[in-house]
């Protein structure tokens, strides 16, 4: 554990010395945050039909978006794990000691952690002292809070088991570039990032039910807002789980048996 | 001018070494604006219409401000990647030939991997001009080019005074995604649905209204007045480039004085 | 040809920090020292000259050579170089130099060499026929008809610096920089280097001033040295004047018959001694060598002797000892 604790701490270093790159970031997210509300609002001025999410939790969902950027894009890189795999230094992390899968899952996880703690304090503290209507609101109650914070926690987890895929993808296709992009577009559409789910025709919202990118961002979202009531949110809690032991138990066969191929092939 | 031609010979020789690489890139460049432009799509058909835009509308507008964006990524790929030229040391090569800065940083790097996105661009293009009811003319062909150069050269702009922020840090260059990607994603819709001090943000300081909201008005017949006027406006828009061109200056003159 | 004078040139640092504390606070705000780097610096280089331009790191060596190629605008002092101030009328300036930066490319690098010099040739402009008599020279002079159409990055590092100082000549250039030309090559590219140098040097009366670490390299091309030490120009002359001053020491190599008796000779030290090799020191201000060869050959029956001069290496951190930098 402390060796992740350490891991952590660098990362939080290196990540204050570009201390101008992080209020650039911020300031990006937070533009972004902006353009979109005011686009939804433009379409929610004349809106013939009631959406099915109100104005007032959609600019919840859309700030939580950009504050935990980090908790559900997917086009984070690590290009060290990408030489690794391309280049066939595999080899070197064959010898470690540890669990191989669970070494890089730590990595990862260290590395969205360490971004989002970053900037997300910024984002929401200005977002929440905004005029309305543009304001990022507080949750109904403190459960509700208490849901979505460990939703939240077990849509990162989700988030990063995903990942791993995309790592285990590339020892397939050696391309680090075709798998992000699969997996960053199709991943980011899924998850609601572009077209937020409940706005979404219905088929493609069944689709998206189906995959497991929207239990990342938009159940925990939807969770804070109460649009997704408690007992859904309890239910959609035992989901996530299910989700995240099938893909760490299928990310974990997948990536022996990649690795036995490696090996079998003399690296 | 000839040696830009020759610059980007040598470039494409480049990039094609890579080729699998090459048509990935372009692939998902491809991907990633169809992806935003389906959101779009989706949009418009549960709330039917933005502020009095239909769908067709809107979807010109977005094609025109993709392939400006699209084009500028290519052109001035020199200027989106100038920190890395500064870091490697690079720039003092530049320094010590015959030509302007401008010029060897621009030919510096060309991504023709942009391609994907300019092709998607090109066919909503396509696809909305062939459902609007448009009355066309010599002026309005006119002014949607006009749109489309301006909107590569307001981008660039955008471009060149990131790339001269270089010269004082390399760290917080984020920013500039703010008006470019930011700014893309912006005017691809009309500015008149924004609020009120956006628009005029995006008309008089970046002025990505003037290829985006009036002309788009005159193209769309909705408007009166002189037409000559309507088809200017992009083109004063342009004129955004020359201030960014002087700062360019000022930065070399900053690197020269200060050293790496 | 080249007049420097009085160039005076400050930077300002800025200082790192430490610690989550410390970074924290440097988000808000950065402190900054001021380096002088260069202080007072004049000479004056004639044309046809091979100058080496020493020092330590961070002397001031290529702050120097940058402002003299134009690319960095002094403090203070004038200079003035075939004519122009290098950093007024950049362009037209940097027509008539060449530049070589040891450890960055000017080619570029995923296609043929070939295409590189073609590029360059409508960079500066220079008409075919031109073009076409000083590229069959150089090709023949560095030997670059087998590497001339691969790509730069499939080169090895010898292969590539011999193109790098062929593009930088290309343009028929009356001065060349070279900052650090040799480094990181192998023995053998860096004597063909180094004869390339001097011949051009004689042949074309191209002026050269060349910073290096290689002392070798020095002792190969440059019969005037300029030492400059933390910005200051310590030391402008002949590198016999400073094998004069600091290497008077001289090491005398013997191989003879065996014999037990250890050497003493006066006025020299042993180094090592067996009783059929030795090696001596001596101070050639003080004993002759001839004098004592001449000794050492009636105390035991000389096979072979060798007397080396001091290595310019040890000369020059004497050098740098005497001037405290």
């Amino acid at each position: 554990m402390k060796v992740y604790a350490s891991i952590l701490k660098i990362r939080l270093l290196i990540g204050m010395q570009y201390r101008s790159a992080a209020w650039a970031g911020v300031a990006t997210q937070f533009f972004w945050g902006f353009i979109s509300i005011m686009v939804f609002k433009a379409f929610y001025e004349f809106a013939a039909v009631t959406p099915p999410i109100s104005l007032k939790e959609l600019i919840t969902y859309i700030w939580l978006q950009q504050a935990f950027l980090a908790f559900i894009m997917l086009w984070f890189r690590d290009n060290e794990l990408f030489d690794l795999i391309t280049s066939g230094n595999i080899a070197y992390e064959l010898c470690r000691p540890t669990d191989l899968y669970g070494f890089w899952y730590a990595k990862l996880l260290a590395q969205r952690l360490s971004s989002a703690l970053l900037r997300c304090y910024p984002i929401l503290i200005l977002a929440f002292f905004l005029p309305k209507p543009y304001n990022l609101t507080l949750p109904p109650n403190v459960l509700t809070f208490i849901l979505f914070v460990i939703t939240l926690l077990l849509g990162l987890l989700l988030l990063v088991a995903i990942s791993m895929f995309l790592y285990i993808s590339v020892f397939i296709t050696l391309s680090p570039m075709g798998s992000l992009l699969i997996f960053g577009v199709l991943g980011e559409f899924f998850a609601g990032l572009i077209i937020p789910v409940p706005l979404m025709p219905l088929w493609l919202q069944k689709i998206a039910y189906v995959l497991p990118f929207r239990w990342t961002a938009d159940f925990p979202f939807r969770v804070y807002s109460g649009h997704i009531t408690q007992s859904d949110a309890v239910i959609g809690v035992f989901i996530q789980l299910v989700y995240l032991l099938a893909l760490l138990w299928l990310g974990k066969l997948a990536l022996n048996s990649v690795l036995k191929r490696v090996v079998v092939q003399g690296g | 001018m000839n040696l830009y031609f020759k610059y980007l010979l040598i470039l494409f020789k480049s990039q094609m070494q890579y080729r699998t690489s090459f048509w990935l890139l372009s692939i998902g460049q491809f991907f990633i604006p169809f992806s935003v432009f389906a959101g779009l799509y989706f949009l418009f058909e549960r709330f039917g219409q933005i502020k009095g835009w239909d769908f067709f509308e809107v979807a010109l507008c977005f094609a025109i401000i993709h392939m400006a964006f699209s084009l500028s990524e290519c052109f001035a790929r020199g200027f989106d990647t100038f920190s890395s030229l500064i870091i490697k040391g690079d720039f003092d090569r530049v320094l010590v030939r015959p030509r302007s800065t401008f010029l060897q940083v621009l030919g510096s790097k060309f991504e023709f991997t942009r391609i994907g996105r300019l092709a998607q661009s090109a066919i909503v293009l396509l696809w909305a001009l062939n459902n609007l009811p448009i009355e066309w003319s010599l002026v309005k062909a006119v002014t949607l080019f006009f749109m489309i150069t301006s909107g590569v050269l307001i981008f660039t702009g955008i471009y060149m005074l990131a790339a001269t922020m270089c010269f004082w840090t390399v760290q917080g260059l984020e920013v500039a995604n703010i008006f470019t990607d930011g700014g893309r994603e912006m005017a691809q819709y009309p500015l008149n649905i924004y609020h009120k001090w956006v628009a005029r943000f995006f008309t008089y300081v970046i002025p990505f209204g003037t290829v985006n909201y009036l002309p788009l008005l005159f193209i769309l017949g909705k408007t009166n007045g002189n037409e000559v006027l309507y088809m200017l406006t992009p083109v004063l828009g342009s004129l955004f480039i020359l201030p960014c061109f002087l700062v360019w200056q000022f930065g070399v003159r900053h690197y020269r004085s200060t050293g790496s | 040809m080249i007049k420097v004078e009085g160039i005076t040139k400050s930077f300002k640092v800025a200082k790192r920090s430490t610690g989550l504390l410390q970074a924290a606070k440097s988000l808000v705000h950065r402190e900054h020292t001021i380096v002088e780097a260069l202080k007072d610096i004049s000479f004056t280089i004639e044309p046809g000259e091979i100058v080496g331009y020493i020092g330590p790191n961070g002397a001031g060596k290529s702050t120097t050579i940058k402002i003299m190629s134009g690319i960095l605008v002094p403090d203070g002092g004038t200079c003035n170089i075939m004519g122009f101030t290098p950093w007024k009328n950049r362009v037209e300036y940097v027509k008539n130099i060449g530049v070589v930066f040891g450890q960055r490319s000017q080619l570029w690098w995923d296609v043929p060499v070939i295409d590189s010099f073609e590029l360059l040739k409508d960079i500066y402009k220079i008409p075919q026929q031109e073009y076409q008599s000083t590229f069959d020279l150089l090709v023949e002079t560095l030997e670059l008809k087998d590497i001339i159409n691969a790509p730069v990055r499939q080169l090895s590092l010898g292969q590539r610096m011999r193109c790098e100082i062929a593009a930088s000549l290309i343009h028929n250039p009356q001065i060349l920089f070279l900052d650090e030309p040799t480094i990181g090559l192998d023995a053998v590219s860096k004597i063909a280097v180094r004869q390339f140098i001097k011949t051009i040097n004689q042949e074309k009366g191209v002026t050269v001033v060349l910073t290096t670490h290689d002392m070798n390299d020095i002792e190969a091309l440059a019969n005037r040295v300029i030492l400059i030490g933390k910005g200051s120009l310590l030391y402008d002359g002949n590198l016999e004047e400073l094998r004069k001053r600091f290497g008077s020491q001289k090491t005398i190599t013997a191989d003879y018959r065996k014999n037990p008796n250890p050497i003493d000779i006066a006025g020299t030290s042993v180094i090592s001694w067996s009783p059929e090799h030795v090696v001596l020191s001596i101070d050639t201000e003080q004993t002759l060598s001839s004098e004592v060869i001449t000794k050492l050959s009636s105390q035991v029956e000389l096979l072979d002797v060798t007397i080396e001069s001091q290595p310019i290496e040890d000369i020059i951190i004497q050098l740098y000892k005497e001037f405290q930098i």
